[in-house]
């Protein structure tokens, strides 16, 4: 087992919901219920699910844009050479946590302030951390955006948003997350706005850097096909749980949760002479299923290291 | 040729804009049969959509529909009135919009939005009828009939999208068109939608349009397909037989760059460059300055834009042909 670079235990985040009149009828919507994964040193995970599964959520607690509400979250902490809980971090630390762990958002028209130029947008992290001299950093902002293909990057800089492509937005918000070198970066499908032809260039980008950079990503996506392409491992979320984690070739040829049966059964397959046969799941007993079973935080190794949820889906299997 | 249902022939559109015209749909031919399901294919501003809103006429007003011919069983819809198109529109051709979810009006109930589009095509009808008409639609498309009573903010995205199809089939259209009406929606309900599309469409023998940016989708859904770049179709014919042997270099770059489930793994290939501008055309091959193998001739651009026939029903563009 190589060294882990992130550790999550028991991650939960509940938000309190109230209703009626007077929001009288108080209520909590458990959006991430004690999922546990780890992430060894330069692998990518993919978390994938429907929507609402909790899958951002899961992300912003991950990096502290809200506070989760149980759960262990630790880091490698390089000084120490070893695991560091976030709970513990003082304010300096925290500040070093944070240019660690960055992350990529959905839409890219909407993640950019569209008053700033695009040089001051992949500024301003080098501004906020007062990483470098004045000079060094736009000599940083010049590097990057060649590193992620803006070139020549004299063009970029002084432009603002609105005149770029949806795909050149994508690199200018990936060239902001990487300047700051960070270790860790989350992308919540950073391609799902893209057109199909740009898709690929903006992937086959983010995986280069991954290896060139070392760089961990957790990568948030519903599309399996997407993730499989992305991720050495996939993590399948149903209602605020992981069911399933495996290695990616592993879990899409030997699926054994029913949920992920039929997420993988859902992908269309370019493939006219393909016949896709569609898992049939039924959500409401599934749903039962695990919703009485308020213990299983635990997951079952089927070998491979190949992890389904241990609540009792023999019904439906 | 009598059992085709829509004919389109050398279909020009353009849009009229201060820096000149933006020509959006060039010398478009293609027909549809009763029952047959056709995929239109490309990225963002191919064109797609521009074909769609030329066949229902329902283009911006700065858009012109400069020569060709749309006739649907027998009726020349080019040159039409204003009123003779409203009985064409949703009556012959109907169409379920790109983000139709989200183009409900949000302070009228579901089944009177439907009932509106009923009335003005079927005056006569009484509203019993009507009602029996949505309930009969609405089971079709797996839904509860106490959804008509139900304000649009109280269904999920995939309840409103298989509304949106119930609405489009209303009036007992011919060819439905669906324009990428699984995008913003979740993978597992896309593909219940997709699913609902196919045997609803199985059901009335209609003919449907499916226009997407996902070729899989595309694989999935149609009997025959065009794949459009820059405003023109760059090759057209059986879905089964160019996915097995795409003849246009843009095919090729569109098929190798869609990832999948199933199969082993492989190395896609990404598309490089933007699409030419599409006014101020130049003569010659549009994707050349993009194609991955131009030949001399293409990047001189002085081969003609012309889809040639390779194998029956199987046409592509003569540049990418000639090159082989």
């Amino acid at each position: 087992m190589s060294k882990n670079l992130i550790e999550v235990k028991n991650l939960e985040k509940y938000f309190e919901v109230s209703s009626g009149l007077f929001g009288r009828n108080k209520g909590v919507v458990k959006a991430v219920d004690g999922i546990s994964f780890n992430i060894p040193f330069g692998e990518s995970l993919g978390l994938v699910g429907q929507s609402g599964c909790g899958k951002t959520t899961t992300a912003r607690s991950l990096c502290l844009l809200d506070p989760k509400t149980n759960g262990d979250v630790s880091f490698y902490n390089q000084e120490s050479d070893s695991m560091q809980s976030i709970d513990d971090l003082d304010e300096n630390e925290l500040k070093k946590f944070r240019r660690n762990i960055q992350m990529i958002f959905q839409d890219p028209y909407e993640s950019l302030n569209p008053r700033w130029t695009i040089k001051d947008i992949i500024l301003e992290p080098l501004n906020i951390h007062n990483i470098g001299e004045l000079n060094d950093r736009e000599e940083a902002v010049v590097e990057i955006l060649k590193t992620v293909g803006l070139t020549p990057p004299e063009n970029y800089l002084p432009r603002y948003p609105h005149e770029l492509s949806g795909g050149q937005r994508q690199r200018v918000s990936i060239a902001r997350t990487l300047i700051m070198k960070p270790k860790f970066v989350i992308c919540d499908e950073p391609t799902s706005m893209l057109d199909v032809s740009i898709r690929i260039s903006i992937m086959d980008l983010m995986l280069n850097l991954a290896r060139d950079l070392e760089v961990s990503y957790l990568y948030i996506t519903h599309d399996l096909a997407v993730a499989r392409y992305m991720c050495n491992r996939i993590a399948v979320m149903f209602n605020g749980k992981i069911v399933e984690i495996a290695e990616t070739e592993e879990l899409l040829k030997n699926p054994i949760h029913p949920y992920t049966k039929r997420l993988i059964s859902s992908i269309p397959v370019p493939d006219p002479s393909y016949d896709r046969v569609v898992y049939d799941l039924d959500y409401d007993e599934l749903d039962s299923i695990i919703a009485k079973d308020t213990e299983n935080i635990g997951m079952v190794d089927i070998g491979n290291e190949h992890f389904v949820a241990t609540h009792d889906v023999k019904g439906l299997l | 040729m009598s059992d085709n249902v829509l004919i389109v022939k050398d279909l020009n559109m353009h849009y009229e804009t201060l820096s000149g015209d933006v020509s959006a749909v060039k010398d478009i031919s293609f027909s549809i049969k009763k029952g047959e399901s056709f995929g239109l294919v490309g990225e963002s501003g191919c064109g797609k959509t521009s074909v769609a809103m030329s066949l229902l006429q329902l283009q911006a007003d700065n858009a012109k529909i400069s020569s060709g011919s749309i006739v649907l069983d027998g009726q020349e819809l080019v040159g039409l009135s204003e009123s003779e198109l409203r009985k064409v529109r949703w009556n012959g051709i109907s169409i379920v919009f790109q983000g139709a979810m989200n183009a409900w009006n949000p302070v009228i109930k579901v089944g009177e939005q439907i009932r509106e589009a009923i009335r003005e095509h079927y005056p006569s009808n009484s509203k019993s009828e009507n009602t029996k008409k949505i309930e009969s639609l609405f089971k079709m498309v797996d839904l509860d009939e106490s959804i008509m009573e139900r304000y649009p903010h109280e269904l999920s995205g995939g309840m409103k999208q298989r509304a949106v199809i119930a609405l489009a089939l209303s009036c007992d259209p011919k060819v439905v068109i669906a324009d990428e009406p699984t995008t913003a929606l979740d993978v597992v309900v896309q593909d219940q939608i997709l699913k609902e599309i196919k045997k609803v469409q199985e059901l009335l023998g209609l003919s449907l349009i499916y226009i997407s940016h996902d070729i899989a989708v595309i694989a999935e859904m149609t009997d025959n397909m065009a794949v459009m770049y820059a405003g023109r179709i760059v090759e057209l014919g059986p879905t089964s037989k160019i996915f097995k042997s795409p003849k246009h270099a843009y095919t090729r770059l569109l098929l190798e760059s869609t990832p999948s489930v199933v199969g082993d793994k492989k190395k896609l290939r990404s598309l490089e460059g933007e699409p030419p501008s599409l006014i101020d055309e130049q003569e010659g091959c549009s994707f050349s300055p993009r194609c991955p193998e131009p030949t001399k001739e293409c990047a001189d651009r002085s081969v003609e834009m012309q889809l040639i026939e390779i194998d029956p029903g199987h046409y592509a563009d003569q540049c990418c042909v000639k090159c082989g």
